[in-house]
């Protein structure tokens, strides 16, 4: 019979901690970033541009198409070459696990917000559109101000949703090394041989976090009707 | 003239939306624009602050030029307002918000200015009490009010209105008409497509009739009532009075 100690959790609680705050930031950077590229893809596939719109469309489809993991190892294996290339170092220059694990969730997130995004830009009325322009709002006056506020309000649960499994995709930046909560859990347990507690106590971490988030939305989902969300 | 139109045409594909249409405004005027659906009188007014672009013709108006290579139309917005007939208020702003938009954003001014027009402006409209309010929380007719509103804040000297009430429940129809009939007696250059005739009787100092893609008929509204010219209105008033 297998004897379970959890108190090893009380000497492993900085480190974990440690490992969370990594994922927290991944998590805030993919959103914000995924956000912002996300909105631009969105808007460049609505664009009349040909162009715009085939190149953001080919990117969005080629990110939805690819395991994340694969992405992780690109970016890992892949940028430092091209970074040397592109600095004429004539060697690769290492990018390090956090900021391979930043720019890989930027760029798949940004594919996944820009189909939510363009959704949200779609619910928006065309008389909006008319609304902004007969007052004379320039186009970026119009998104900035009038359309997108709406665009994003009508699809924040969405958002919010998908942040939630990007909270809980970013485990995999385990497999370049990095140390998020998964990966300070492993060490640990390898270290300690002490797996079974360690993943269940990272487990209950996940689950609680990524719990109360979506009770958060569901909230939120309730409040968003327009003109009744006001204290 | 504060409005020239001169043998301005648009197409959508195949279907010619207005055929050589050609007609002046005075300064000060209100002209009431009806006819037949499908007969080019939203098409008309919306190529008047080039929301619809023509492909052939010229336009002039408030001082500004339209041709069908005209681009840039920020400075022309903002001395023609409009007015539509869902309202398009935003709805992630409050009723002040609504009023206050363009006036920060377009014409740059300072907050406190754009706020004490946007509340004068409000009263004067008869919503001096509804300005934390979101647009949904009004009634239809009170919404194209405040769109009365946020078009007027710009200080326009022409107002082009189309089909205001035709999307409100029949009682609020009159609230909006009042306000519109007050903008008349201001002064104000007013276009207006419009099924109310009564309002075009009482208001309006010309009519432009419409069908088919054509201005058929302008005359002064008395007149255009009592002893319309062409067998095309005859027969349009006819059935619209007789209902």
């Amino acid at each position: 019979m297998m004897h379970l100690d959890f108190s090893i959790l009380i000497d492993a609680a900085p480190y974990l901690l440690k490992g969370l705050f990594l994922t927290l930031q991944i998590t805030l950077v993919g959103f914000l970033g995924g956000i912002f590229f996300g909105s631009l893809l969105a808007i460049a596939r609505l664009s009349t541009n040909r162009v715009y719109s085939t190149l953001a469309s080919v990117y969005v489809t080629v990110m939805r198409s690819l395991p994340l993991i694969l992405v992780l190892f690109w970016v890992f294996f892949l940028a430092p070459w091209l970074l040397g290339w592109v600095k004429g170092a004539g060697r690769p220059i290492p990018v390090g696990a956090h900021m391979t694990a930043f720019i890989t969730f930027v760029l798949f997130e940004a594919a996944f917000f820009a189909e939510i995004v363009r959704a949200g830009l779609r619910s928006v009325s065309v008389g909006q559109y008319s609304a902004a322009d007969a007052l004379g709002l320039s186009k970026r006056q119009t998104y900035v101000y009038v359309i997108f506020p709406q665009a994003i309000r009508n699809v924040l649960p969405i958002l919010l949703t998908q942040t939630i499994i990007l909270f809980q995709d970013s485990s995999l930046v385990y497999v370049i090394s990095a140390t998020d909560l998964l990966g300070a859990a492993s060490k640990i347990a390898q270290r300690d041989n002490r797996l079974i507690e360690m993943y269940i106590a990272v487990g209950l971490i996940y689950f609680v976090l990524s719990f109360t988030a979506s009770r958060l939305v569901k909230h939120l989902q309730s409040r968003l009707a327009y003109g009744r969300a006001r204290p | 003239m504060i409005i020239s139109i001169a043998d301005i045409s648009k197409s959508y594909g195949a279907f010619q939306a207005l055929k050589h249409c050609s007609a002046t405004i005075a300064r000060g005027e209100v002209v009431v624009i009806c006819g037949p659906s499908g007969s080019g009188k939203s098409t008309l007014i919306k190529t008047l602050n080039g929301l619809e672009k023509i492909d052939s013709g010229r336009i002039t108006i408030g001082g500004f030029k339209l041709t069908p290579a005209t681009d840039d139309l920020r400075a022309l917005r903002s001395s023609v307002g409009m007015v539509f007939q869902h309202f398009e208020l935003f709805p992630h702003l409050s009723v002040l918000g609504n009023v206050m938009l363009a006036q920060t954003k377009v014409l740059r001014r300072p907050r406190p200015v754009a706020e004490k027009k946007a509340r004068a402006l409000l009263e004067r409209v008869g919503l001096g009490g509804h300005i934390e309010k979101h647009p949904q929380q009004l009634s239809g007719g009170q919404q194209q009010r405040v769109a009365i509103a946020r078009a007027l804040a710009l200080d326009p000297e022409i107002m082009l209105f189309d089909e205001p009430t035709s999307a409100l429940d029949p009682e609020m129809v009159g609230e909006v008409l009042d306000v519109m009939t007050e903008l008349a007696a201001g002064g104000m250059t007013m276009l207006c497509v419009t099924h109310e005739m009564g309002f075009a009787r009482r208001v309006a100092d010309r009519v432009f009739f419409m069908d088919n893609g054509e201005i058929v008929e302008t005359a002064a509204s008395a007149a255009f009532f009592d002893a319309p010219q062409t067998d095309r209105a005859q027969h349009f008033l006819s059935r619209i009075l007789t209902h």
